[in-house]
């Protein structure tokens, strides 16, 4: 590799003939079952590309970045491989003949989105953590940073108008399912701008088609199944996707749920989102039987690898196209992991080593794991992923700005919101003669 | 040679000496609690006559130690743990985790697996476990003979909720399953059992992790209900629920956890109680009665100390107990100053401060109230999360303050 800089003017070039010649073949869009091998033309541009990456180290990226972002924008989806197939987990099944396939096929827009998606995920619990620590962020605030994968993998699985519920570690749903960065980090600091006004914190946010965060474990379970019923009552063809933890997986409300939703056949998908811990109890201390995708007894489950995004993502497809056939509820265990401790004031680590996470964060990570694949199958380029790593800290500083500028909620607000529809009414403050009023 | 030795017992003088210990300034409640129960020496002379010669003892009576609410309820449980065998604490993250407020820290290492028990997150479930736990004494309590020794003879539960707010998924065992038994049973099955956690509003913990569970668990007869408000009420109170052959449910506060007072050497003997069911006079005064429980306590005393400078002489009254209420103290007192003003953190429609103003009405006192009873109370709405709609939900100094002023008519 030589040191001396790299003539960019004839690289580019040389792009613009290649980009020419490439648009005529029309590649994209093409399904494959095999993995796709790149035609000559790519593979010069790929070379390109190394070199251009090669001499950034020696040359200084300054000058190189240019090249590479004229490679980047030359190098559009006619020449990154646009899907692939790749081979994933088999599921363990119970009560199922067939499970979810054995591959996923990927397309680079898909594959994009997600990445994207996780890293926002991440970014933004690893803000909220910053936040917290500087106590802008006060009360409780549980992370999920290490489970991006099944956040969006599930929403992959399933479309906007169905339904979804969860517990409390919820700001990577909230996400999946509409909300805007802005608004969540606006909540956690409680200020006007969030998503729930500030009245409800980091439990408590809602969107359309999602039903919170709740604070109470277990609680959430029957509330889905209820939205099941709804969607089986006015026949919309939606179903509810129900999230709860190992924790919650031994609460006595959802074995009710599960009888309930199976003898009624609801649309409702059970999702157990193994992180292997409740709170500081691991599911050995906790529960008699850990295989928590049978619980269901009589309920069809299956286990997944929580930690692959296309795993989840075939699974969630599978249970729903189950669920929507009408033969009743599903039930998912995602094998997953949290980096951080149950919530910010739990160190996480008096019940579990440091290797323990170091290894999963190195060997399991959900966003290196899209990361590796879609870089060696020539799906996206490193520069690419990095722009979009850029984007997305950008995205989370501006909320982050906004979350920490925006002022409070208006004392005005505080007794509004008691009921629906409603006449507005006093309401009793402190003493008997501090009277405020509620309005809808 | 006669020797006559006559004790003379004299409380000579208080002498006020600097605390050993320094008491930290900046928290407003054991700022203003250090102020007018500052550390008193009682010097005793003892006067011993052998032989017509007087020998002076001084001794120095009473030196006081700072401890902590929590970790007055974690030496409370550590020594009721070691006195009786029967008495065992399970709940969420009791054990290896030291406790989710560490209120345990210490005990499972000392106790075992046996006595201090971890359980999964389902409250329904080991609350239910926990009063059957106590149900051990039917089978013995029939036997007519040595009944007192057959009701020693189930075990003693502590059940834990990480706080109040989860008993809701378990109140049907506390009511019905601990609560009314004794009496469905006519005295055949006594439930000697003590239900404790953190009750009440915390910081930004919002809506479903903040309401104060006092006056729904006051309502039910069967029940025994108290609500510590410093370090000698949790210490003495919970000895005393566990030592209570009937269901306790014990309110604490995670607020009040961290929060350090000063206790004598009385107060940390092992066999110190409070009694259930007893008032304390914190403050005396005579120109109106402030009634409150658990943390509002010490924001009575802050708002006493700030009236005290205008010239308005509070009598502070802290319930210490929900159920039963300690209705004499109040007469007694609001038949002294004439005016009363109930300070609580829960809703105000049905509460404690509803309950008092009543009993008031009903009784004695009433004839001798100069003006209406009032509640300051929390807002009533569902806890809101951002801080300036929190702060603006509980009650504050100064909404005790202007109540005072508003029932004296100043």
């Amino acid at each position: 590799m030589s040191s001396s800089a790299v003539d960019v003017d004839l690289v580019g070039n040389v792009i613009l003939v290649a980009f020419c010649f490439d648009r005529q073949e029309g590649r994209r869009g093409k399904p494959s079952a095999d993995r796709w091998r790149p035609n000559s033309m790519q593979k010069m541009l790929t070379i390109i590309s190394n070199v251009l990456r090669g001499s950034a180290r020696s040359n200084g990226a300054q000058v190189v970045s240019e090249a590479a972002s004229l490679v980047v924008a030359s190098r559009s989806y006619a020449d990154f491989t646009p899907e692939a197939t790749f081979d994933i987990k088999k599921v363990d099944l119970h009560r199922l003949e067939e499970g979810p396939p054995l591959t996923a096929t990927l397309t680079r827009e898909e594959g994009l989105k997600y990445y994207r998606t996780m890293q926002t995920i991440r970014r933004m619990e690893l803000k909220a953590d910053q936040l917290y620590k500087q106590k802008i962020i006060r009360g409780f605030c549980h992370l999920y940073d290490g489970q991006e994968a099944c956040a969006v993998g599930i929403e992959g699985g399933i479309t906007l108008s169905d339904h979804l519920i969860t517990a409390y570690r919820a700001h990577g749903y909230t996400l999946t399912r509409g909300g805007t960065v802005r608004e969540i980090m606006a909540e956690l600091t409680g200020r006007r701008g969030g998503i729930a006004k500030g009245k409800g914190g980091s439990m408590h946010m809602y969107t359309k088609n999602f039903y919170g965060g709740n604070g109470i474990v277990g609680a959430q379970v029957p509330l889905g199944a209820g939205v099941a019923l709804a969607c089986k009552y006015l026949g919309n063809d939606q179903l509810c996707v129900s999230l709860y933890g190992d924790g919650a997986a031994n609460q006595g409300q959802i074995f009710e749920t599960y009888n309930m939703s199976s003898l009624w056949k609801l649309p409702i998908i059970f999702i157990c989102e193994n992180n292997q811990y409740a709170m500081g109890t691991s599911v050995e201390r906790s529960a008699a039987s850990t295989e928590y995708y049978k619980r269901g007894d009589y309920i069809p489950g299956i286990r997944v690898d929580g930690m692959d995004v296309l795993c989840v993502r075939e699974a969630t497809k599978f249970a729903a196209a189950h669920c929507r056939s009408g033969k009743g509820p599903i039930l998912m265990e995602l094998q997953t992991y949290r980096y951080h401790g149950h919530s910010m004031s739990d160190p996480g680590v008096s019940y579990r080593t440091r290797e323990e996470i170091q290894e999963v964060r190195s060997k399991s990570d959900p966003i290196s794991m899209l990361k590796d694949r879609m870089l060696s199958n020539n799906m996206a380029s490193i520069e690419e992923l990095k722009e979009i790593d850029i984007a997305v800290r950008k995205e989370i500083e501006d909320a982050a700005q906004f979350a920490t500028t925006d002022p409070e909620p208006p004392l005005d607000d505080l007794c509004s919101h008691i009921f629906a529809n409603d006449q507005p009414f006093e309401v009793r403050g402190a003493t008997p003669w501090t009277k405020l009023t509620s309005t809808s | 040679m006669e020797a006559t030795v006559a004790l003379d017992l004299q409380c000579c003088r208080n002498v006020l000496v600097p605390f050993p210990r320094s008491v930290p300034r900046h928290h407003p409640v054991s700022e203003f609690y250090g102020q007018f129960l500052r550390p008193q020496v009682l010097v005793f002379a003892l006067t011993l006559t052998v032989d017509k010669v007087q020998v002076w003892i001084l001794s120095e009576c009473v030196s006081l130690f700072q401890v902590n609410v929590r970790d007055a309820l974690n030496q409370a449980m550590d020594e009721e743990l070691e006195r009786d065998e029967r008495v065992f604490l399970l709940g969420e993250e009791v054990a290896q985790y030291d406790g989710a407020y560490k209120v345990s820290r210490g005990l499972w290492k000392k106790y075992g697996d046996k006595r201090i028990i971890d359980t999964p997150i389902t409250e329904m479930g080991f609350a239910g476990i926990a009063v059957g736990a106590a149900f051990m004494t039917a089978s013995c309590a029939w036997a007519l003979s040595s009944i007192m020794l057959c009701f020693q003879a189930g075990l003693r539960p502590i059940c834990e909720f990480m706080t109040w707010n989860f008993s809701m998924q378990a109140i049907d065992q506390v009511i019905n399953s601990a609560a009314k038994t004794y009496y469905m049973s006519a005295g055949a099955q006594p439930v000697p059992i003590v239900f404790r956690g953190p009750n009440g509003s915390s910081a930004g913990v919002a809506a479903q992790h903040s309401q104060c569970f006092a006056a729904w668990y006051g309502h039910c007869p069967g029940l025994k209900v108290v609500s510590p408000w410093n370090s000698e009420d949790a210490r003495g109170l919970l000895k005393a629920a566990i030592r209570d052959d009937n269901p306790v449910v014990f309110l604490e506060n995670e607020l009040m956890y961290g929060v350090p007072f000063d206790l004598s050497e009385d107060v940390l003997q092992k066999d110190f109680v409070v009694p259930i069911g007893k008032a304390k006079v914190e403050r005396r005064g005579t120109h109106i009665t402030l009634v409150s429980h658990s943390r509002c306590v010490g924001f009575c005393l802050d708002a006493a100390s700030v009236l005290a400078k205008e010239g308005v002489e509070c009598e502070v009254v802290n319930l210490r107990t929900i159920r039963p209420l300690d209705v004499d103290t109040i007469e007694a007192s609001v038949m002294k100053t004439g005016h009363l003003v109930t300070v609580e953190g829960g809703w105000p429609q049905y509460g404690v401060g509803a309950e008092i103003c009543a009993r008031v009405m009903e009784g004695p006192a009433f004839n001798y109230l100069d003006a209406p009873a009032v509640r300051v109370t929390g807002v009533d709405i569902p806890m809101p999360y951002a801080k300036i709609l929190e702060d603006h939900s509980v009650p504050q100094i100064k909404d005790i303050i202007f109540s005072v002023k508003k029932v004296l008519n100043m």
